[in-house]
């Protein structure tokens, strides 16, 4: 594991645009009045010309964002998931997903980890809806090594991305220098042959917590982080399932919709496996602070222990 | 214009109309009221203001058309067949199976088509995108968007015309067909637009009000716009929804509805009449 300090994904995001945007002058960003918070406004330092507000208007400017790649400009458009893949779903949907334009969306402030400002700004859908599109790639980082390749992976893949990334400062688990990115490819972080964790975003790190603690319990636990939701990559699932028999997921959204029920929808057809869903369990988030938020839904890694222990038992 | 050149218009323009009527009747389906009220601006655009080609569509420097009242495609399929994009004959595939005709536009179907649209508010929107983009590129070519008066209703539309005057999008026009129809009724009496000038011209457009099917005036309109600079410009058409075919005209009930074997040849005859009395003039 990498020693560095904790980063948030939407500083790696912020960062990674200004990175690019020094490299392709044909990368543009738009932001809805979130550019402080979203991180794009650190893009919009270094390249004030480049940057356009569209103001309180998601709707708007993901069709904006549609036009601008219709005329082959490569548009980044930011705001909270909440109202990136919530408010402007219909947007999203038939003006970038059904044209199948160069648009990539990134959006910040996805799942509970928002924490203060409560439920209505706590996005738990966004891969559910994003992964329902045709032809969208769907995405979530674990840590600033992995968002800021993934930003550079998604400006040269050639049609929709939809990335989430977190408000909240995360361990950063990867080595910057011996790691690649590919979209579409799990990454196996641990070995193991008893139960298979598959997680995305703040919760690898979480589920390498667990599957040490397991190690001790006598659990041998593999560790996959799938940063892609969308498309899954079958056989890295495939592969577990057949060598561990039992898998678990964990993810910081609705247990509806995301990786959980990706990775159901494809076991139940291909190779039925025994599954845990780790996740939000139907309902709403609430107001506090985001450690506390996570712990109080389960989503860290003493319940992935938990969880890793009960169906181990079976 | 020279009188030869509106002759020659009026001409086109019954030649899209015969289309739509085509085309719908073909589908048993589509929305013959609206393409007819808009079917002289679609043979403005392409036949005289445009800087399009259309064996080369693509044309990085072309001026841009999104249909924003998508569910007008039969009109624009019209056009777009009469001025060379793909052979007339594709218009009766409307709506079917394997044909490049959507029930409303696709950019990744047929040539010609710069935007998909069909779902309300979003075409101008991406008409934003396109001018913005052409001037952050440097390049002079021009955006163009038509919206229904009933699109309207569309918050959507007025977060695009806020963003369209902020970004001084001078290379934008917007044109509403002022039909004053819409599926559940009169646009007044369903949820009132008006005054559609006023409230442009408060969301910062320069606004020029034309008859819609008078070509000179058009003509003027567009003119006019072109030399409008630093704010986007829109041209409010007053129209007759279903216009040229007597049946359909002012009847909100031929917004998306094909006419029968009956009503085809009833419309068709009149539009044949029509054309044989332009050219006899």
């Amino acid at each position: 594991m990498a020693d560095s300090k904790n980063t948030a994904t939407r500083d790696s995001y912020g960062n990674a645009l200004a990175e690019l945007g020094a490299e392709h002058e044909d990368l543009i960003v738009f932001d809805a009045d979130l550019s402080g918070a979203t991180k794009t406004g650190t893009f919009k330092k270094a390249f004030p010309e480049r940057h356009f507000n569209c103001g309180i208007a998601e709707g708007n400017m993901m069709a904006v964002a549609a036009g601008a790649a219709a005329m082959g400009l490569i548009p980044f458009a930011s705001s909270f998931a909440m109202f990136a893949a919530g408010r402007a779903f219909e947007q999203v949907r038939n003006s970038i997903g059904y044209t199948h334009l160069n648009v990539k969306i990134g959006a910040t402030h996805g799942g509970i980890s928002v924490g203060e400002d409560g439920a209505s700004h706590q996005c738990c859908e966004d891969f559910a809806l994003m992964r329902s599109i045709p032809g969208m790639v769907v995405m979530s980082p674990s840590d600033d090594v992995e968002a800021r390749a993934m930003v550079r992976a998604a400006y040269e893949h050639k049609g929709p991305v939809y990335m989430r990334f977190g408000r909240a400062a995360v361990p950063v688990i990867h080595d910057a220098d011996c790691f690649s990115f590919e979209i579409g490819k799990g990454e196996v972080l641990r070995e193991g042959k008893d139960v298979a964790i598959i997680a995305n975003g703040l919760l690898v790190a979480a589920a390498v917590e667990a599957a040490q603690a397991l190690d001790g319990l006598g659990i041998s636990a593999r560790v996959i982080n799938m940063a892609t939701i969308k498309p899954l990559d079958e056989d890295i699932v495939l592969k577990a399932a057949k060598n561990c028999g039992k898998i678990i997921t964990c993810e910081e959204h609705s247990v509806i919709g995301g990786l959980g029920e990706a990775v159901c929808a494809l076991l139940s057809e291909k190779m039925p496996t025994p599954v845990k869903r780790i996740g939000v369990n139907d309902e709403f988030g609430h107001s506090g602070p985001a450690a506390a938020l996570l712990k109080q839904f389960g989503l860290c890694a003493d319940n992935i222990v938990e969880v890793a222990k009960v169906l181990c038992s079976k | 214009m020279t009188k030869q050149e509106i002759l020659s218009l009026r001409k086109a323009a019954c030649r899209v109309r015969m289309g739509v009527i085509e085309s719908t009747h073909a589908a048993k389906a589509g929305h013959p009221g609206g393409s007819l009220s808009a079917a002289d601006l679609f043979t403005y655009l392409y036949f005289k203001e445009l800087n399009i080609n259309p064996t080369a569509p693509q044309a990085p420097e072309r001026d841009r058309f999104v249909l924003s009242k998508g569910h007008t495609a039969p009109g624009l399929y019209s056009v777009l067949a009469l001025r060379g994009f793909f052979p007339w004959d594709d218009l009766k595939s409307l709506r079917q199976i394997g044909s490049h005709l959507q029930g409303h536009p696709n950019m990744n179907l047929t040539p010609g088509i710069d935007m998909s649209t069909g779902s309300l508010g979003q075409g101008i929107s991406a008409a934003c995108g396109m001018a913005l983009s052409a001037k952050h590129m440097g390049k002079s070519c021009r955006v163009y968007t038509l919206l229904g008066d009933g699109e309207l209703q569309e918050g959507q539309v007025w977060e695009a015309m806020m963003f369209a005057h902020h970004y001084k999008l001078d290379n934008l026009c917007v044109v509403i067909d002022n039909n004053g129809l819409q599926i559940d009724g009169t646009v007044d009496e369903v949820m009132s637009p008006y005054p559609i000038p006023e409230k442009l011209r408060a969301f910062g457009f320069d606004v020029t009000e034309v008859d819609g099917h008078d070509f000179e005036q058009l003509d003027a309109a567009f003119a006019y716009a072109r030399q409008v600079k630093g704010m986007p410009s829109a041209i409010v058409m007053k129209t007759t929804k279903g216009k040229g075919v007597s049946f359909m005209e002012n009847q909100a009930g031929w917004h998306g509805k094909a006419p029968n074997d009956e009503q085809y040849q009833t419309a068709m005859d009149e539009l044949n009449a029509q054309l044989a009395g332009l050219e006899a003039e």
